[in-house]
């Protein structure tokens, strides 16, 4: 148990989550609104979008890579899908548009895959080049403008509720979207990839050491390509997501996420060398970044000044648990040589 | 008729227009200790990635087992039962000791889904072979140089393998654990799986080794059984040089103290510690791994200030809490892992030479002044004959000796009054070891105080005048080296 306890301080999960939970009770104190039903359905279904951008990129920051490009590819495969189907007078239900997205989505991701991980280009400048070329062909190649009507499934897919959640206060209610599931869905598959299965150990090890990785015996090339490719299509499925639940395509509404996205997922304590981070924590910062974003509102702080409060968590929270995280390690590296001293 | 187990003949490969390996061989023969020895660069390194799957030879051909291997990979060795041990260990940092152990035989059976709890047992099973008590929960970053490569070991003894090869196994181990893992490599040979041990350091090879090979340039230089060495061949074989051990004999040393260390204390670390440096003396510090012996020279250059205690410096009382105290009173540290402590790798030879003296070298508006920055960067490749076609190129590009000689020169670039030198010849060749030896026994006699913190008592032996004995933090036993030799130097350390 106390080693257990021991353990745990050295994470960074922890750090992350009382401030979390610290964040919450001052809003709940300031306002009485958070622990509301309506606000934490409102608060899970702004978490999708951002929660699956960030699921994407947290694989590929512990692979010690970085991809500011899927905001970009967001947009354009889930405009290219919209736009399409549109034209096309389709009527069916969620599963074309989805199936064209993830499509789309693998393929462009698989130009960065090709880049990084067949010609070994760092993926920073990789994916800055991509990125400009996704939205130029969108703006460009597609001539896009904004769609404010999109197709009937679609839009289906979008209003579709779980549950309705009301606030018997306020009378205020908010649906929780179907969305969420594959949400949680996307959740489960990555914890599962990264944790039980080699492709993701072998992006632990490559992030940690590459060499080492390709010596163990971990095909880092092809390990690096698929990586890609799955966050191309984890990227395409948030960008139809959020066309959907926001019932029309704005093509350029996504671009310039990407920082906050990477800023949440740092915060989580995935180390932005590579090599360390996890899933409950990459959660956990990027619930605190939405929660920032969606609740200052809660309690009196006007939305101009919402930036301002996420950049000082980014650099106070970022801060702070990596110190904890080098004091912790310290100990412990204290100890055992004191333990070694005692046993010579 | 002795059976070959690995067989490589007429290997060539190239680099960028660098010709690595010109054509050598190597027979390692079933079940024996063979040591393949040479000067960095050499081609020793090359060849052992061509074994293991990681490079392709040009032209040339490897047989194991009576069986020729084409383009081969990695798991390809693994799987016939090649395992290399590298230098830098190659352990995952950021993982636990359990997942390091266990990761490359899951991958060489090709699962595809993790096991936790058959990983632990892999791992328990791989610690109990060598007896290696670790918390398999840790991770690796917090385990020390010598537990890091004990998990290398363990990693590379628990697969079948057939041959193992070790790149310089012992750089980084105490004798004690150089004796252990000795122990271990001839338990190895009784099961009949060969070794292939690269190492420059003499006493080692004639311990360990029946047959040797030497490469020199990437050529093939003798080979043949060990009892037929000795050491000046041994030298000769390597280097191409003859040497003759220099003794150093003190010539001027002052009355004052140059670097005076009063009561110093680390808690944890070391305890009470004083003594003295006069300039022209070469004054050795020896002890285990854990003695004590690396933080007294951190504490000394204020990587990591000592808790109590005073430092004099020309007798006047220094307060050092960081490097930059050290500097300002004149004195410099030889960090001991040289690599990450006391080179940037990947800059240039010159800016690494010149980075400790920029405020020297500084004009008007502290603007670097060219012409001088290149006068002083030719001086310092002069002087220490840094084998580079250009001080352009990065530091990375030069073998172990030459790096060292980097390090060297850069703090000689500042006109120090102290020199501390924490493992001085570690990973270095022969010939640069002696070159270093004289660079440095000039040194003192041109009125530096030079402090060598080593555990290679041969190097003290040679180089020092006097020799302080640590054991468990303190200094048991100050000696003259005349009236010292190994044995008595080693009985107070253990």
């Amino acid at each position: 148990m106390r080693q257990w306890l021991r353990r745990l301080t050295r994470r960074n999960e922890p750090y992350i989550f009382l401030v979390l939970l610290a964040l919450c009770l001052l809003i709940e104190v300031r306002s009485g609104q958070f622990f509301t039903a309506n606000n934490l359905v409102d608060i899970a279904s702004a978490m999708v979008v951002p929660g699956l951008f960030a699921l994407g990129i947290y694989m590929v920051i512990v692979s010690g890579g970085i991809d500011v490009s899927f905001p970009a590819l967001a947009s354009l495969t889930s405009y290219a899908t919209t736009k399409y189907l549109l034209d096309a007078g389709y009527t069916g239900g969620i599963w074309l548009p989805m199936a064209m997205s993830l499509v789309m989505g693998a393929a462009l991701g698989a130009v960065n895959g090709v880049f990084i991980g067949f010609f070994g280009l760092p993926a920073m400048i990789v994916t800055l080049g991509t990125s400009s070329v996704f939205k130029g062909l969108m703006q460009g190649a597609l001539n896009s403008v904004q769609l404010a009507v999109i197709p009937e499934g679609m839009r289906q897919f979008g209003t579709d509720a779980l549950f309705v959640a009301t606030n018997p206060v306020s009378g205020l209610s908010s649906r929780m979207p179907v969305s969420f599931l594959i949400f949680a869905a996307v959740v489960l598959l990555v914890f599962f990839l990264m944790r039980y299965t080699y492709f993701g150990r072998g992006i632990y090890a490559m992030g940690g050491n590459e060499v080492s990785a390709h010596r163990a015996g971990f095909h880092t090339r092809r390990t690096k390509f698929f990586l890609y490719v799955i966050v191309g299509m984890i990227a395409s499925a948030a960008g139809l997501i959020r066309t959907c639940m926001m019932q029309q395509n704005h093509p350029t509404n996504m671009l310039g996420m990407e920082m906050n996205i990477i800023a949440g997922v740092v915060l989580g304590g995935t180390a932005i060398t590579g090599g360390a981070g996890s899933v409950t924590g990459c959660m956990l910062g990027t619930l605190l970044i939405v929660i920032v974003e969606n609740s200052m509102i809660l309690i009196g702080i006007p939305t101009v000044w919402k930036s301002v409060f996420v950049g000082a968590l980014i650099v106070i929270g970022t801060g702070v648990s990596a110190m904890q995280v080098v004091r912790a390690n310290r100990l412990a590296a204290n100890r055992n040589l004191t333990q070694e001293a005692a046993k010579a | 008729m002795f059976q070959s187990l690995l067989k490589a003949t007429g290997v060539h490969k190239s680099f960028a227009g660098v010709h690595a390996l010109k054509g050598v061989d190597l027979d390692i023969r079933k079940g024996e200790i063979h040591c393949l020895a040479g000067e960095n660069g050499c081609g020793k390194s090359t060849l052992i990635k061509i074994i293991s799957g990681v490079y392709q030879p040009d032209a040339g051909t490897i047989e194991f087992d009576g069986k020729a291997l084409a383009r081969i990979t990695p798991i390809d060795a693994i799987m016939l039962g090649i395992q290399v041990i590298y230098q830098d260990f190659s352990v995952f940092s950021n993982l636990t000791v359990m997942e390091n152990l266990a990761l490359n035989s899951e991958l060489a059976q090709k699962r595809r889904l993790v096991n936790w709890k058959r990983m632990r047992e892999i791992a328990r099973e791989a610690v109990a072979k060598i007896n290696f008590e670790v918390d398999l929960d840790a991770p690796v970053s917090s385990l020390s140089v010598a537990q890091k490569q004990m998990v290398a070991i363990c990693r590379a003894l628990m697969f079948n393998a057939r041959l193992i090869i070790m790149d310089e196994p012992t750089t980084a181990l105490t004798r004690k654990e150089v004796q252990a893992l000795f122990d271990i490599i001839l338990k190895l040979k009784a099961q009949g799986i060969s070794i292939l041990f690269v190492s420059h350091k003499l006493n080692e090879v004639f311990e360990i080794s029946e047959r040797f090979t030497i490469f020199r340039n990437g050529e093939l230089v003798k080979t043949g059984e060990t009892r037929e060495l000795d050491s000046n061949k041994f030298t000769y074989y390597m280097t191409g040089r003859e040497f003759a051990p220099q003794q150093f004999v003190p010539e001027q040393v002052s009355k004052e103290p140059l670097l005076e260390v009063r009561n110093l204390t680390a808690k944890g670390f070391f305890e009470d510690v004083s003594f003295a440096l006069h300039a022209g003396e070469i004054v050795g510090v020896t002890g285990l791994l854990d003695s004590g012996r690396s933080e007294l020279a951190l504490a000394l250059f204020g990587v990591r200030p000592a808790d109590s205690g005073e430092i004099r410096l020309k007798g006047r009382k220094t307060d050092i809490r960081r490097p930059r105290d050290a500097v300002r009173g004149k004195l410099g540290l030889v960090p001991e892992d040289r690599l990450s402590e006391g080179l940037f790798l990947p800059r240039s030879i010159e800016d690494n030479l010149v980075i400790a003296e920029v405020d020297r070298l500084a004009g008007p508006l502290s603007v670097i002044d060219r012409t001088k920055r290149r006068d002083e960067i030719r001086r310092l490749v002069d002087e220490f004959k840094i084998a580079t076609p250009d001080p352009k190129n990065a530091c990375q590009t030069l073998s172990g000796g030459n790096q060292q000689r980097v390090v060297l020169g850069k703090w000689l670039a500042c006109n120090l009054d102290v020199l501390v030198l924490s493992g001085p010849t570690v990973g270095v060749d022969i010939g640069s070891k002696h070159d270093i030896h004289e660079i440095l026994q000039n040194l003192a006699r041109g009125g530096m105080g030079i402090l060598i913190i080593s555990d290679d008592l041969p190097e003290i032996l040679e180089n020092c005048s006097r020799v302080l004995v640590l054991k468990s933090g303190r200094i048991r036993k100050e000696m003259d080296t005349r009236d010292a030799d190994e044995r008595l130097i080693l009985s107070h350390m253990m």
